[in-house]
């Protein structure tokens, strides 16, 4: 039996007259790793901050472990554990210390918080880091106090707001093993992101969020598979004359046309189409000048499905400011 | 019933004892006060006093003694008044996420940190009390031991309903105002007129009838009455102008001290519960 941890039914969020979240509905199953994937401003924070009642829900439903989070909020936040997007420790305690304040603050007993403690520094590898200052730590250590902070209460589920952000690639494979090890044990985790291969390694499934709105949810193999098998690019002497020849063949699914290349998507095995394609498109008398053979990763994914490069959603970090700490009138 | 109030408590208390620069200066500030400015203004009131006759049949009271109540009641107050200050800063290096994501009430956190103001104060209060005496504060002058230790808890009792109003006075604006300079300005600007519009260092006897009707309600004028009720006794003449203080006076100082931390913590509860993570 998988119950749904998470279920948000058509949920909409503005802020003045900007939409922020657009409608979005979506489920999230016990023990699985779910990823919002998307760039910044696409309303991921804004989700999950009302996922976890730090922000009221304006329109929509949404339950987390059975929970509504507009009226049953304290119920809610004893079922789970946050990651905030930026760094919040005390800088001023040490490893344990933190630890020990949020089990306090959770009421946790004495004992549990004893014996928890002790697990999660294991888990972190922060063991011989117990009696260190928080602000002594590595960037890397402090996500994972971090980590073990969220995990403290053995959440039912664990939000992550960008685990990962600005940290080196050796350093994000480290969390994401942690990450994986939790799931072993059982823990439900729901996070965002805007790094495609964290999406793509580490999640059972993925949504892709865009202008607030949830584009396409599957696995990565899903969303991949659903693009075509392999992916060629093609550089020619008239694009688009070499565009038209390749849409009459019936094993391409889709020609796109970038500035320079074709991007051509095969629904079969590559190695079989490519001699016939090279074929036609010469006795249509364009010249071929290069080819380049891939398989579909989640840059491909996210480009088809959004029409446009995750870094091009850049500048449009105005939700984002609006999601400091602050005092709402 | 829930005690994450506790929590708080600690991690402030902890944080307190940590940072030894925060321990040795709130340890000193009170020692200050009294060595530099309640020496050197003992020695002119008492000697621009000193052709005054003092009143027959009633106890004369050094003006060192005077100001020490004063001394407390104006040490307390700048340091609960300023304590929200560290409230501001969790709120902008986001501190206070973990907490204000939790199940602990908002009402937890200010009583945390009230809690811990208080233990705070009552240590700045020890400490002027202490050193106040070796240098010739006749505080609880031929108390027997039992009225010294009533004395003592009256004004602690009195000490902490101060620092509670002032405390969540200043949580409410730390946690309303979104830069340090902002709320420094709020801070100076709002002591001037508690600082000087009290008898906490001089007698209001001599002020403008409009001065002297507003220092009858400002709340550092109700503690430093209080603490010399308890300190003093309730018959003393200081620099020829005669005390009488009846119990109704000191109850009613008490009740007004309440009043302004009732009001404050609604205000500050209100401020609490708007905050957003």
């Amino acid at each position: 039996m998988t119950a749904n941890v998470i279920e948000v039914n058509n949920l909409e969020h503005s802020y003045g007259s900007v939409k922020a979240v657009d409608n979005i509905s979506f489920t999230v199953k016990e023990g699985e790793i779910f990823s919002f994937l998307g760039p910044n401003g696409a309303g991921k924070s804004t989700v999950i901050n009302i996922l976890t009642t730090l922000r009221k829900i304006q329109k929509g439903e949404a339950r987390v472990n059975g929970y509504d989070v507009a009226k049953e909020s304290k119920s809610v936040r004893k079922s789970i554990g946050i990651v905030f997007q930026m760094l919040c420790l005390d800088h001023e305690m040490t490893v344990c210390e933190n630890l020990e304040y949020h089990g306090k603050i959770y009421s946790m007993p004495k004992k549990d918080r004893k014996n928890r403690i002790e697990e999660l520094l294991k888990l972190t590898e922060l063991e011989n880091k117990r009696d260190t200052l928080a602000k002594d730590l590595s960037g890397g250590m402090k996500r994972r106090l971090e980590l073990a902070r969220g995990l403290m209460t053995k959440p039912a589920v664990l939000f992550l707001d960008e685990p990962t952000i600005g940290f080196d690639i050796q350093t994000r494979m480290r969390m994401w093993e942690y990450l994986r090890e939790i799931k072993r044990e059982g823990t439900t985790i729901f996070l965002t992101t805007h790094y495609m291969e964290e999406a793509d390694q580490l999640s059972d499934r993925i949504s892709i969020i865009d202008h607030g709105k949830i584009i396409v949810t599957g696995t990565a193999n899903e969303l991949k598979n659903k693009l075509g098998k392999d992916l060629i690019y093609l550089e020619t002497s008239d694009n688009k004359a070499a565009a038209e020849v390749l849409r009459a063949i019936s094993s391409v699914k889709t020609v796109t046309e970038d500035t320079k290349s074709l991007r051509v998507m095969i629904g079969e095995d590559v190695t079989h189409v490519l001699p016939q394609i090279i074929e036609r498109i010469r006795k249509a008398g364009v010249e071929i000048t290069t080819v380049n053979i891939k398989k579909p990763s989640m840059d491909d994914v996210f480009v088809h499905y959004t029409g446009h490069d995750l870094r091009e959603g850049e500048p449009q970090e105005k939700y984002e400011g609006m999601e400091t700490a602050g005092v709402s009138e | 019933m829930n005690f994450e109030f506790r929590a708080i408590y600690w991690r402030d208390m902890l944080k307190f004892f940590r940072f030894k620069s925060m321990l040795i200066t709130s340890l000193i500030q009170p020692v200050m006060w009294l060595a530099f400015f309640g020496l050197a203004m003992s020695e002119s009131f008492d000697q621009l006093t000193s052709l005054v006759p003092p009143i027959e049949g009633v106890q004369n009271v050094t003006y060192l003694s005077y100001m020490g109540a004063g001394i407390i009641a104006m040490d307390v107050l700048f340091s609960s008044l300023f304590g929200g200050t560290s409230l501001m800063f969790d709120k902008k290096f986001s501190l206070l996420r973990e907490t204000l994501a939790s199940p602990v009430p908002r009402a937890h956190i200010i009583l945390g940190v009230g809690l811990s103001g208080v233990t705070k104060a009552f240590i700045q209060t020890s400490m002027i009390i202490g050193f106040g005496k070796l240098i010739g504060m006749d505080f609880f002058l031929g108390y027997t031991l039992t009225e010294t230790v009533f004395a003592i808890i009256g004004i602690f009792l009195l000490v902490a309903v101060f620092t509670l109003g002032f405390l969540f006075l200043s949580g409410s604006i730390a946690i309303t105002i979104e830069n340090p300079e902002g709320m420094q300005s709020i801070l100076t600007l709002l002591s001037m007129p508690l600082f000087f519009v009290s008898n906490a260092l001089y007698p209001v006897d001599a002020f403008p009838a409009v001065l002297r009707f507003l220092s009858m309600f400002n709340p550092l004028t109700l503690l430093a009455d209080g603490i010399r009720y308890f300190a003093l006794g309730n018959n003393f003449s200081v620099m020829g102008i005669h005390y009488m203080y009846t119990p109704a006076d000191i109850i009613v100082s008490f009740l007004g001290l309440l009043f302004f931390a009732l009001a404050m913590l609604a205000t500050s509860l209100w401020r609490f519960n708007k905050v957003d993570v």
